[in-house]
């Protein structure tokens, strides 16, 4: 082993010899993190490491005495000996004390990372193809704040027209904001595939798993931005949807959620709320005047075959999510925009709830700003 | 019924091959199956060789070079596809054609006709799986370990043809291995008891069973992924009453012992070679026979340590931590038997040892990862990142396939009749030794570090080490046109091999003649002296 350890270990830092941080292992080990747990956990992979390293000098050392002594070439005659009960007792239970130096603080650091104590702050972690949604779970619904968090690294970096960035990959427009030394519980799950939570100087990772939630904490003892990246794979972009979570002071972590909880509640008041059908019709139809009028005429016959008629015909009497689609996304090759980018999900939910329900069309359903609101979200 | 026999054979079509291209079609001698799997599976090593290069080459620097995202997951995800079912696992089995007959002193294998069809579905299995590059939306690319819903709900179309190729594998598998027990259970020359089998007919007895075993769990896997896409199912649909994760316990309930499938015949394979230019006999057969059946065992309730961060509750991340460590120990005691069996022999270091040392050392490694992967906590840091990336190559490459070279270079004499060229082929050696840890030491760091696997482009910390591991995976590569080079001219000649071939050797494959017959043991041996070291 330590031949072969020296051998290209020589070899390629001659390669590599311009590089300085070669020089720093430390970058090359487990980050000891900044939560208790963290460091626990990096304590007990050094303590396995170096057994390891252990057993590998032992074993690799015998054989590399044995290539250097007993070869035939030294005129050595083979020995005889096989089966010795007392050495294969000895390769038996020896190893299993050392498995058992290993389990003891094993177990008692999982037990300490399941331990599941009532926790300051519970935030819902939520897996998109490919970016985070979180979620700061609160009593009030109006005072709940949820937000995407995407990557930012701009493509010409990742398509090397640009020089890459400190944090290349590993930046996001919204970051995780949480007070340190609070007890922060996070809540995973997925809306599409798997995916995994990883925030290596916490030492959590949890996979985000469709249909169910699996919880895990920090308790965060060092003010700091800290990095990490989506651990499973989980479609085209698995490689381009970090996390970073700033863990500040509780003093700013208030200021910040004072801000973020005034944003929440003035955007509940618009699509939060549960909306009455004449409220949508209402607004549906100032909306429909205002943008869709144009070209489909104030009373929905539209002009064919350029701009199709929506009374008793067509997507307004179709299936509400073909509706949705066609409102949110546009129809291509048409002069059908997608107004997904222009309204808000107030407005869209009413406006089609609107041309569902007026000028005869009797479809008799609605939508809730709400649900525009997750799907707009989720795209 | 003897008197057929005796015409038949005096049609003289008993004694050689058929001439052309129809004797390696219709072939039912457990030779030339041999030999065909073994081509088969050297062409699966290259063409998946190529996709590995492929990740590396877009690997070498940060940043998207040449292969997009949508395109490099095809290429892990087939990469480790061709590599595992097409490369290492036919390889095993043309092995176990060869020698297990010459092994055991019997004429052939049991069953000829089934052997022949195990093969020829290979060739059609991964030329449909192959195809699928040419498909609409592209190959697989969820992975080999084809996690739901990324393989369901999410994925191209073309997963209905990888699930029907996924069949005709294990349908090969499942045939291949009742041959091999059957062959074992019935066709020893007398005297040949059990604990008198080598140690390579031992573990492919075990491999037998566990792919017996484990195959059918895989077909199943993979029919119910068929009934979710197209039938309507929900098995691992949480919005239709099903679970993700039930995907992953029946998918690891194949795979964990899946990986012993692909290293017990390599400790077989090892455990002939040691001895033999050591010089000494293997220091405890009944202990390596007894650890084989343990690790197999054990191989069958570990499966979750796949899926520490799934969210299973504390009593079952014990449980699954405490049970994978104990497969610690037979393997420790493998490795112990190894080395002293060298401790005082006799050493010479031809190819063959060169690949076996090197296989007790670099699958050690991986066995001592494997011990850090065990333990939950720090599981939770390396899951799914390039630690278990190294943790399995190292395993797998000088594990596996290092078996499989080692196995080569000791039995082509016997197969062709001509010794290899010793020079070449301790050149090939040193190239793929120090390209084999050029390319995956430094996996454990990145890992460590932090990087995930299977991404397409990486944060800047991780540039260094993984333009390191790109030279070497370069490096090992080429070397294995090297391989093929020292194979051909094996074939087409060099020094005329004696019967004996090595001068350690034991065995009933030595005592046959150098190229061995096209028929041997027709009558059984009568000594069973030279059966194992
Ligand atoms: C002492 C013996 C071993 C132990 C304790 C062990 C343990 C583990 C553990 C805990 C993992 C899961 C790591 C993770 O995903 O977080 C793992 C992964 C793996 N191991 Fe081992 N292992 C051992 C030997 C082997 C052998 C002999 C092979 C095959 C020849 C093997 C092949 C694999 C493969 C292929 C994976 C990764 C599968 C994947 O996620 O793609 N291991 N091992
Ligand atoms: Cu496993």
């Amino acid at each position: 082993m330590n031949r072969v350890m020296q051998m290209w270990q020589a070899g390629l830092s001659l390669l590599l010899c311009s590089n300085v941080a070669l020089a720093d292992w430390s970058a090359l080990n487990m980050r000891q993190g900044v939560t208790e747990i963290s460091q626990r956990v990096y304590d007990l992979h050094m303590l396995i490491f170096y057994i390891c390293c252990a057993i590998g000098v032992l074993v690799f050392g015998v054989m590399i005495i044995s290539m250097l002594m007993h070869r035939k070439s030294l005129g050595v005659t083979p020995a005889t000996f096989h089966e010795d009960t007392r050495v294969e007792v000895a390769w038996t239970v020896i190893p299993i004390i050392i498995l058992l130096v290993m389990a003891v603080p094993a177990t008692s650091t999982l037990r300490d990372m399941y331990e599941s104590s009532d926790s300051d702050l519970d935030i819902e972690v939520r897996g998109y193809q490919w970016k985070w949604q979180y979620t700061y779970l609160n009593e009030d619904p109006a005072e709940e704040i949820q937000f995407m968090s995407a990557l930012k690294t701009p493509r010409n970096e990742i398509q090397n027209l640009e020089a890459k960035g400190e944090h290349y990959l590993l930046d996001v427009d919204n970051p995780l904001v949480i007070p340190i030394n609070k007890r922060v519980r996070f809540l995973v799950t997925s809306q599409d595939t798997i995916h995994s939570f990883w925030v290596p100087d916490f030492a959590v990772k949890r996979d985000a798993i469709p249909g169910f939630i699996h919880e895990s904490w920090a308790v965060v003892e060092e003010p700091g931005v800290y990095r990490g990246q989506c651990a499973e794979l989980c479609g085209k972009d698995h490689g381009f949807m970090p996390i970073v979570v700033h863990a500040v002071e509780q003093a700013d972590y208030d200021l910040w959620i004072a801000e973020k909880q005034a944003e929440a509640k003035e955007v509940f008041n618009t699509v939060g709320k549960t909306w009455s059908k004449d409220e949508l019709m209402v607004k549906g139809e100032e909306v429909y005047l205002q943008h869709c009028a144009a070209c489909h005429q104030p009373n929905g016959q539209g002009i064919p075959p350029a701009f199709p008629s929506l009374v008793g015909q067509g997507i307004a009497v179709g299936p509400m999510s073909g509706h949705i689609d066609i409102l949110l996304n546009g129809q291509a090759g048409t002069a059908m925009q997608a107004f997904g980018q222009q309204l808000n999900p107030a407005e869209i939910a009413a406006v089609i709830t609107y041309e569902r329900n007026a000028w005869g069309n009797d479809m008799n359903d609605m939508v809730q700003p709400k649900e525009i609101n997750t799907m707009m979200a989720s795209e | 019924m003897s008197a057929v026999i005796e015409e038949h054979h005096h049609d003289g079509h008993h004694h050689g091959p058929d001439k052309g291209i129809m004797r390696w079609v219709f072939t039912t001698n457990h030779k030339d199956i041999g030999t065909l799997y073994l081509w088969f599976s050297f062409l699966m090593f290259l063409t998946g060789g190529v996709l590995a290069l492929g990740i590396r080459t877009e690997l070498f620097q940060p940043g998207l070079q040449i292969i997009q995202p949508e395109i490099f997951n095809q290429l892990t995800t087939m990469h480790g596809l061709i590599m595992v079912f097409g490369a290492v696992m036919p390889a095993f089995v043309g092995l176990a054609n060869w020698l297990i007959p010459m092994m055991i002193g019997a004429p052939d294998m049991a069953l000829p006709r089934m052997n022949n069809y195990s093969f020829w579905i290979l060739p059609f299995a991964f030329g449909m799986l192959l195809s699928t590059f040419f498909m609409e939306g592209g190959a697989p690319n969820y992975g080999w370990t084809f996690y739901a819903p990324l393989s369901t709900d999410y994925a191209p179309p073309s997963v209905t043809f990888f699930i029907f190729a996924v069949h005709m594998m294990g349908i090969s598998s499942i045939m291949g291995s009742i041959n091999v027990v059957v062959t074992i259970l019935n066709m020893r020359a007398p005297g040949m008891t059990l604990m008198k089998m080598p140690l390579f007919v031992w573990t492919w007895f075990i491999t037998a069973y566990l792919l017996i075993a484990v195959m059918p769990v895989l077909a199943g896997v993979v029919t119910m992924m068929l009934m979710d896409i197209h039938f309507g199912t929900a098995f691992f649909n949480a919005g239709g009453g099903g679970d993700p994760v039930l995907f992953q316990h029946v998918f690891w309930f194949f795979g964990h012992p899946e990986v012993y499938i692909m290293i017990l015949p390599a400790f077989g394979v090892v455990s002939a070679i040691i001895p033999t230019f050591a010089r000494k006999r293997l220091f405890g057969y009944d202990s390596m026979v007894y650890a084989t059946a343990s690790i197999a065992f054990l191989s069958f309730i570990v499966w979750a340590h796949h899926m520490f961060t799934v969210g299973i509750p504390l009593a079952g991340e014990l449980y699954f931590m405490y049970a994978t460590m104990l497969i610690a120990v037979p393997t420790g005691v493998k490795v112990f038997n190894w080395v002293a069996t060298m401790w005082q022999g006799a050493m010479t270091f031809e190819t063959p040892m060169l690949f076996a040392i090197a296989f007790v050392i670099l699958f050690t490694i991986g066995g001592l990862s494997g011990l850090m992967l065990a333990i939950v906590p720090a599981d939770f840091q390396y899951h799914d990142t390039y630690f278990v990336v190294a943790h399995f190559h190292y395993v797998l490459v000088p594990g596996s396939v290092f078996s499989i070279m080692a196995a080569v270079y000791y039995w082509i004499p016997k197969w062709t009749g001509n010794m290899y060229d010793e020079t070449l082929g301790k050149t090939h050696f040193w190239l793929s030794f120090i390209g084999v840890n050029v390319t995956f030491f430094p996996q454990h760091f990145i890992g460590l570090a932090g990087m995930p696997r299977r991404i397409p482009d990486y944060a800047l910390q991780f540039a260094d080490w993984n333009m390191v591991s790109s030279c070497g995976a370069f490096l090992f590569g080429f070397s294995q046109l090297l391989f093929l080079f020292i194979v051909i001219k094996c074939i087409r000649g060099g020094k005329k091999a004696t019967d004996q071939v090595w001068e350690g050797a034991h065995g009933l494959e030595w005592t046959i003649p150098s190229p061995a017959p096209y028929h041997t043991f027709t009558t059984p041996p009568t000594s069973m002296k030279e059966a194992h070291g």
